[in-house]
């Protein structure tokens, strides 16, 4: 086919979508409405995901963390492990890993004056804390960790509440060192913190490390040590360099590995928007069919009088299908332009604290930010043009097939 | 009838372009059916199972004891006030106090939450009793037995027979000990009570924890979700007779038990909407099309018929019987295949790889079944019956605007 051929082609197509104005348009708004609901739908879900997942990693948090082999089936001071040596130190210093941090984390009792709860007791120090994660985590009133050495505890707002005690109070921390005889120490608060994960806030507090370590009598010696890289997604090669140093004592393990509800959710997101995509083109599809059907038929004797005049099916072929190409093409660029249009100002995030207590069942924030990605742009738009094109190839066959006489004898 | 017989035959006229919009309904009908009885059999199971286990379909409590439980917000003298309120009203009630302790078997401690029952009506308002998988369940209210749950036997390391220390304080501030025995496991298949659930005689709790025979909550049990309002009545004029003046008593049902249950639910079903909405959306769109096409085509026919003394409106409520036609067409056939799918699902479970972690934090079991019932297979068909029909209208009321003669000559 040459160039100026495609050009004609082109010509008449597009002046044939315009023929009945009404009902390319109307096509028009069904393919853009389905593009539209695509884009947006996939923000929404690889939105919330990513909500799960930075929440998830910040509460775990680590995207690759380093145990006692026992520690994470039973999470308990029995199950300690020595502070990183040099070796592996070596490995977490170097330039693959954002930050990282040896802490102590065992379940605890806290006690105030009018309250007990149960909570999980974080050895922490905070030089290297900050940047790993609690980043959904803000201190209210007074301070955070200042030191390893810290004497005082930093507690979650709504344990501070149901506690009824606050900055300045001070409470009682219980629980056992590892020949099971109660450990047990007056704390006194010097800071609350808040968080967008409200669990976090009933679960967590935090004292420096050594204070915890000698408390709890295990001196030189941590629960966890968790391990930031560039980007969770991308953690394999980081895991393996730091699981070379994986010991009887110490096994590392990938946030995915976990926390497979995250892993998992992570992992049939793309699965789940491409389900999604091709139930809404499905839906679609019909009235596609339905529509490029008509303009065939009511062109039958058009059709052909130009087959009568020389043109071969398969040129009529390419006609059909070059209309059924633009009227996708505009419907992707309509319906590409509106999501974006419809999805920039919510990129701020939306707030959804009014049913926070049902997304935390789900695990996820209550600011969902819907994430745009390129490739849903390219996912949605690969969907409609092949399977559309797919769907426009039915009609554009019958049309090719017709014998002129007959059709030019047709009404 | 004769309308009707008009408006059958009218679809018939163009054969493939009623069954390809037809086809768009049955699909949609078809998915609608399918996922809307999928939800619904999930809410239930969910709201089911969580009534079950703990919470109940009521629950009388002091003021502000759901807020924050403390463990001086009681209800006086709670085990008179169930006994008077068992004889007069036909509900099964079930008495509970329930604070935080620290637990410590000979290898280890742990903070959690001890809940006193009455072991003869618990097993009235929830399943637990049930489900214990080692052991017995309680079988004396003043007996010093524990049963726990599987995880939480696990972590402290105990089985049956082995002493448990409850470190804790009493109502008065005093401080609370006790030591009790492991009476039996349970294994709910449910992560949160399996690892946090432990309960004891409501009077050994009592005696343990100084209530002087107070208590937290009255747990109510009803035979219907939909009964806690006459329910909550009844109770209501009842412990307005029964309870001293000063204590100010409050009955929650389900919903406020279990906030987070039903905004999961909520958030659940709006976003589900939203692709429904975009389907149907996209259905409606087809339709108008279809019957935009046909009225176009018909125009001619339209204006004979005119002057020959047809009123405009009987032609536009012809189109629109068209269009229900073909709306019923859609339903009863995607109806029919999307029940029969439900049906199949009912009888063997939906499962796919990956769902028991998804399904844990929800309440769920690790299969789901869809429930089947007039609402769940005829709410989606319908709202897109009537989208169908609100579509028509753009086509059927142009008619109206046509004039005899100028219909007649148009091409």
């Amino acid at each position: 086919m040459t160039h100026q051929n495609l050009k004609i082609i082109v010509r008449i197509a597009w002046r044939n979508l315009w023929r009945n104005r009404r009902r390319t348009t109307i096509m028009l708004v069904a393919i853009s409405l389905g593009v539209w609901a695509m884009i947006f739908m996939s923000a929404f879900m690889r939105g919330m995901v990513n909500g799960m997942l930075v929440d998830g990693l910040n509460s775990l948090p680590g995207h690759i963390q380093i145990h006692h082999p026992d520690y994470v089936d039973d999470p308990n001071i029995e199950n300690s492990m020595p502070e990183p040596n040099e070796e592996l130190r070596a490995v977490l210093n170097s330039d693959a890993v954002t930050a990282w941090s040896a802490r102590v984390r065992v379940p605890a009792m806290i006690t105030s004056e009018r309250e007990s709860r149960g909570v999980m007791l974080l050895g922490i120090d905070p030089e290297y804390e900050p940047q790993l994660g609690f980043g959904n985590s803000v201190i209210q009133r007074g301070r955070f960790v200042a030191d390893p050495n810290e004497q005082g505890i930093v507690i979650g707002e709504k344990l501070r509440a149901t506690l009824e005690t606050q900055v300045g109070k001070r409470v009682v921390i219980m629980s056992q060192d590892p020949q099971n005889n109660v450990a047990d120490r007056g704390f006194k608060i010097v800071g609350v913190f808040k968080s967008s994960v409200v669990a976090d806030e009933e679960m967590f507090v935090f004292t420096g490390k050594l204070t915890a370590q000698s408390m709890l009598r295990i001196p030189g010696m941590v629960s966890e040590i968790a391990v930031n890289g560039e980007d969770a997604r991308d953690i394999e090669t980081l895991f393996t360099q730091i699981s070379a140093h994986d010991s009887p004592q110490q096994v590392s393990l990938p946030w995915y590995a976990l926390n497979s509800y995250l892993g998992l959710m992570a992992n049939v997101m793309d699965g789940f928007v491409l389900v999604f995509m091709i139930i809404i083109f499905l839906a679609l599809s019909f009235g596609l069919v339905n529509t490029l059907m008509m303009a065939v038929f009511e062109r039958v004797r058009e059709i052909g009088l130009m087959q009568a005049l020389g043109m071969k099916p398969a040129t009529i072929l390419y006609q059909v299908m070059c209309e059924t190409f633009i009227l996708l093409v505009l419907g992707l660029i309509i319906g590409n332009l509106t999501a974006l249009a419809t999805i920039l100002p919510l990129m701020d995030g939306i707030d959804l604290s009014s049913i926070a207590q049902g997304l935390q069942m789900a695990g996820m924030s209550t600011v969902l930010t819907p994430s745009l990605t390129t490739l849903d742009f390219v996912l949605a738009s690969s969907v409609v043009i092949v399977l559309g094109l797919l769907a426009g190839f039915m009609p554009a066959w019958k049309a090719s097939r017709y014998r002129p006489v007959e059709a030019l004898a047709k009404t | 009838m004769l309308t009707l017989k008009l408006a059958w035959r009218n679809l018939w006229r163009h054969k493939r372009r009623t069954w390809l919009t037809a086809m768009a309904m049955i699909f949609s009908n078809m998915l609608l059916v399918f996922s809307i009885s999928l939800q619904l059999g999930q809410y239930d199971m969910m709201i089911g199972n969580t009534l079950k286990m703990f919470s109940g379909n009521l629950q009388i409590q002091q003021q502000g004891y759901l807020d924050a439980p403390k463990l001086d917000r009681t209800v006086s003298d709670i085990n008179t006030l169930v006994s008077s309120l068992r004889q007069r009203t036909p509900y099964r009630y079930a008495a509970r106090a329930s604070t935080f302790a620290l637990a410590s078997s000979q290898e280890r401690t742990f903070g959690i939450q001890i809940t006193g029952v009455e072991p003869e009506f618990e097993p009235q308002v929830t399943a637990l009793s049930g489900l214990v998988s080692e052991g017995r369940y309680l079988n004396s209210s003043s007996a010093p037995e524990i049963v726990l749950g599987k995880v939480m036997a696990k972590n402290l390391k105990v089985s049956l027979g082995d002493e448990v220390t409850l470190l804790g304080s009493g109502k008065d501030g005093s401080f609370a000990a006790g030591i009790v025995t492991v009476a039996g496991i349970f294994d709910s298949g449910l992560s949160d009570a399996d690892r946090a659930m432990a309960l004891v005689g409501l009077n050994y709790f009592q005696e343990t924890f100084a209530m002087r025979g107070d208590g937290h909550s009255i747990v109510v049990s009803l035979d219907t979700l939909e009964g806690d309002v006459d329910a909550t009545q009844q109770i209501r004029q009842q412990l307005a007779l029964l309870a001293d003046q000063e204590s100010k008593l409050k009955v929650h049902n389900w919903r406020a038990l279990n906030p987070g249950l039903e905004q999961a639910i909520q958030a659940d079903f709006t976003s589900a909407w939203f692709m429904y909405g975009v389907l149907i959306l996209l259905v409606a769109l087809g339709v108008m099309n279809t019957q935009l096409m046909s009225v176009l085509e018909r125009t001619r026919e339209f204006g004979v018929v005119m002057s020959l003394g047809v009123k405009p409106r009987m032609i536009s409520a012809l189109v629109m019987l068209e269009s229900l036609l073909m709306g019923m067409l859609g339903l009863v056939i995607g109806v029919a295949f999307g029940g029969l799918i439900v049906l199949y699902f009912q009888h063997v479970g939906l499962y796919f790889p990956g769902m028991e972690e998804m399904a844990q934090r929800f309440n769920l079991p690790g299969r789901l079944y869809p429930e089947i019932s007039v609402l769940s297979v005829l709410m989606g068909p319908v709202v897109v019956m009537m989208f169908s029909l609100v579509a028509t209208l753009y086509p059927a009321l142009r008619i109206l605007r046509l004039h005899p003669v100028e219909a007649m000559r148009a091409t």
